[in-house]
């Protein structure tokens, strides 16, 4: 379990160019850590990349918080 | 850092202005993969590259259907790798006067033109997104700007195509994509063979030119937008036509 948290936490920093201890578990991609649109379009295909899943465009667009994106990793893993 | 190794794809490269395309930007280094109608086309597009030692292939492809497009992307992406320069210049013409234009007169132009621009970057985009640097360029046409008594389909299609081209020009810029188009005016092309010789001299009097471009003109331009010396233009419609319309 937490070592998916810290996966997708690593990820999300990554690509959001924020440092880790900024990435919260109930951090907003976009209200808190500042990410645009395509940044939460390519934050999933990183995802989808580091997991090995595909993320349908339809669950891609709910994922919008750091808890939700562990959330969804957990429950597909 | 140039466009040397990069995979290249140009959609209707069997001949023509595609054909140029796809050789000059093989001169500059790029692997070049050229789309086709038919397999004889793809097979003509696999030779005029390895007759002038350009890495690449050509591939048959349906831009007006999604399956074929998505399917010769990941074809050559297994192959030679993620595609980093697209040329959209594959087009057809269904010209008639609105009073008697069919709805599939409009619908095949505006999907084979229009939305196959849509299917082809969808496709690409991701690609060009992770590695940080993209080129789209989209073959328009005079036409767009000016308008043609019986082409209402067409200059549709490629005003459609320069709208999509800003837009997505703002949504990419930030990823070092940058999106544009050339619009040829009236070129010595297979597409303009067909037209009746007293048309082609009362057009070529409205060229201050006074002639027909050539495809490798047409090329250059294409060319210059994929290079890095036009790494910083985007956005924008550059016209090739001789002079015929000035904006």
């Amino acid at each position: 379990m937490s070592n998916i948290e810290d996966r997708v936490k690593k990820i999300i920093a990554e690509q959001l160019g924020v440092k880790e201890e900024e990435v919260t578990i109930d951090a907003s991609f976009v209200e808190d850590l500042g990410a645009d649109s395509l940044d939460t379009v390519e934050l999933v295909m990183a995802l989808e990349e580091e997991f090995e899943t595909e993320i349908p465009d339809e669950e891609a667009e709910k994922i919008t918080t750091v808890r939700l994106a562990i959330d969804y990793i957990n429950a597909h893993q | 850092m140039s466009i040397e190794g990069k995979v290249a794809l140009i959609t209707g490269a069997t001949r023509g202005i595609g054909k140029a395309i796809a050789l000059e930007l093989g001169r500059q280094g790029a692997v070049v993969v050229g789309t086709a109608t038919s397999d004889n086309g793809a097979t003509s597009i696999t030779h005029y590259l390895q007759e002038a030692g350009v890495t690449g292939a050509g591939f048959c492809l349906d831009v007006g259907s999604n399956e074929s497009v998505g399917a010769v992307i990941k074809a050559v992406q297994d192959q030679f790798g993620p595609v980093a320069i697209i040329v959209n210049n594959a087009g057809i013409t269904r010209d008639n006067i609105m009073l008697r234009m069919k709805e599939d007169e409009w619908d095949s132009v505006l999907n084979t033109n229009l939305t196959s621009v849509y299917r082809m970057v969808k496709g690409c985009l991701r690609g060009m997104t992770k590695a940080r640097w993209g080129r789209i360029i989209n073959v328009s046409s005079v036409v767009a700007s000016m308008g043609n008594a019986g082409q209402a389909n067409y200059a549709a299609a490629k005003s459609g195509m320069e709208g999509f081209s800003r837009a997505l020009a703002r949504e990419v810029g930030s990823r070092n994509i940058t999106v544009n188009c050339v619009a040829p005016g009236f070129i010595d092309t297979d597409m303009t063979s067909g037209l009746p010789e007293e048309h082609k001299l009362a057009l070529q009097k409205q060229i201050p030119m006074g002639r027909l471009g050539q495809p490798e003109e047409v090329a250059a331009v294409v060319g210059f937008l994929a290079s890095d010396a036009g790494g910083y233009v985007t956005g924008d419609t550059i016209h090739v036509n001789g002079g015929m319309y000035m904006s």
